[in-house]
């Protein structure tokens, strides 16, 4: 069986616009989330969200670029430039021809479909700039990662909602190790802190007006956030053929369907992708020290998570830590998997767990250690990352220490 | 049509009864009526009577909108359109 490591990471998100930056920020507990910053943000309730603050897209894309380039599409590329830089890796001839971007996102270029209705609806314009279409569609950002990178083997977007990053990145580690593909370029993005995006949360009435307090008694939510993370996967020998620095090994991962309820999460169907993971890893539950949780600070998703961990782990639940970094930088939805796997990285690599921040009030039906509001020192060999999506679709990745 | 006509009304259709089968004293859960369900009717009378419902689907119980049962949610309602009058 092929090895799969992580050459390379890179994001921009609420925390930070690069890695050592968001890793600092979760060191000490840094909350992302504020204010929003958007246009009619007056005719919101919901007013707060993990936003990317002090980005000027003007500073790093020309104008043609930006012409061309979504919000979501930007987020990418920037996190995609550190993970490439950060490998080292130059994708040129054979491993170029089957190397490929396999990015997770969910709502595609919502700033240009909210911008663009508007024009149409609002302003009652019946012109509409010509590259709406190629700068809104979900593929955008992994078709200009792969032209940027010069990436030419299988390249997709997968889109299942909060899940998407893990399920893409779930996507590329298969490919690498069943010897498809040599590197890979992997993560996901997303950008919908826009009107209609906010607005479309709304409706559902599960957004917090104030906090994202996962595992907390009083959570009253989720909180949206932005941004990406991006990664190059690659395989073991390659890697140290050319003396690249690997971050952590991926050593399993599985997904599964609730098949039951479109937004009401399932025990079962959380509990069979975790152990799904276990097993594709080949490690048993004692082994596993952290676990960066889904948490979406919901009163739906945090018991059940909850639950679920405790029959995978039995008696081994009260070993573990875990957390949901989403209390700092809010869920990024088709993103998420992919920057909360940079608190997994963090862990396994340099030795410190991320806190779930918020934490005020237990709740017996979340009894677990959620490392709360501090960050902790621990040795971690082997770390979980779940997500859980609206469809019922739940894709947990493994990664161990190397 | 009363607002409680209306509000039975919007419950009856999610719950695809006749508003003459619904009960005050039934809950939601009885009606088999989900979270879905749930904030589809909150939505359907907030356009019906053109207010604002605080629901919070995470803390019911603090919303300040009890949706214990028919009766209940009637009695919001009403409230509600009296407050915004």
């Amino acid at each position: 069986m092929r090895r799969v490591v992580i050459t390379g990471a890179g994001t921009i998100n609420a925390l930070g616009h690069s890695v050592p930056a968001t890793l600092e920020a979760m060191r000490e507990g840094r909350c992302g989330i504020g204010e929003l910053d958007i246009r009619d943000v007056d005719r919101l309730s919901i007013r707060i969200g993990g936003q990317v603050h002090d980005f000027h897209a003007e500073e790093v894309f020309n104008r043609q670029q930006i012409a061309l380039y979504d919000r979501f599409t930007q987020f990418t590329l920037i996190a995609a430039r550190e993970a490439v830089a950060q490998a080292g890796i130059e994708f040129s001839g054979e491993l170029a021809a089957r190397a490929g971007v396999v990015l997770g996102n969910s709502g595609g270029g919502m700033n240009t479909l909210d911008a663009n209705y508007r024009t149409v609806y609002e302003d009652g314009k019946n012109r509409v700039h010509p590259f709406v279409v190629p700068k809104l569609m979900n593929n955008a950002a992994a078709g200009h990662v792969s032209m940027e990178f010069n990436l030419k083997g299988p390249s997709f977007t997968v889109s299942t909602a909060c899940a998407s990053s893990n399920h893409a990145m779930a996507q590329a580690f298969a490919m690498i190790r069943s010897g498809m593909s040599d590197a890979m370029v992997t993560g996901g993005s997303e950008s919908m802190l826009c009107f209609g995006g906010v607005k479309a949360w709304e409706g559902l009435r599960v957004m917090s007006k104030d906090a994202c307090r996962p595992f907390s008694a009083n959570r009253n939510g989720m909180v949206q956030g932005e941004g990406a993370g991006v990664f190059v996967f690659e395989e073991f020998e390659h890697a140290r053929a050319r003396g690249a620095e690997v971050l952590a090994e991926v050593i399993g991962f599985a997904m599964s369907s609730d098949a039951a309820d479109i937004v009401m999460p399932s025990k079962q169907g959380a509990a069979r992708a975790i152990a799904g993971a276990l097993k594709d890893a080949r490690v048993d539950a004692r082994d596993v020290q952290y676990i960066n949780a889904h948490g979406t600070g919901t009163a739906a998703n945090d018991k059940t998570e909850c639950a679920a961990v405790a029959d995978v782990f039995g008696p081994q639940a009260d070993a573990l830590m875990i957390s949901s970094t989403k209390s700092m930088h809010g869920h990024c939805i088709g993103g998420t998997g992919a920057v909360e796997l940079l608190a997994c990285i963090m862990a396994l690599r340099d030795g410190v767990v991320a806190p779930t921040i918020g934490y005020e009030e237990p709740d017996p039906e979340c009894a677990l250690d959620v490392v709360p509001n501090e960050a902790r020192d621990a040795r971690v060999e082997v770390a979980l990352s779940n997500a859980f999506a609206f469809g019922g679709m739940n894709a947990v990745l493994a990664l161990r220490r190397v | 049509m009363t607002v409680k006509d209306k509000v039975i009304a919007i419950i009856a259709e999610q719950a695809v009864l006749e508003p003459s089968d619904i009960s005050e004293d039934q809950t939601l859960e009885d009606l088999g009526i989900d979270s879905l369900g749930l904030v589809e009717a909150i939505f359907a009378i907030e356009e019906a009577f053109d207010i604002q419902v605080p629901f919070n689907a995470n803390e019911p119980e603090k919303s300040g909108f009890d949706i214990s049962s028919v009766r209940s949610i009637i009695g919001e309602v009403e409230a509600l359109v009296k407050a915004q009058a």
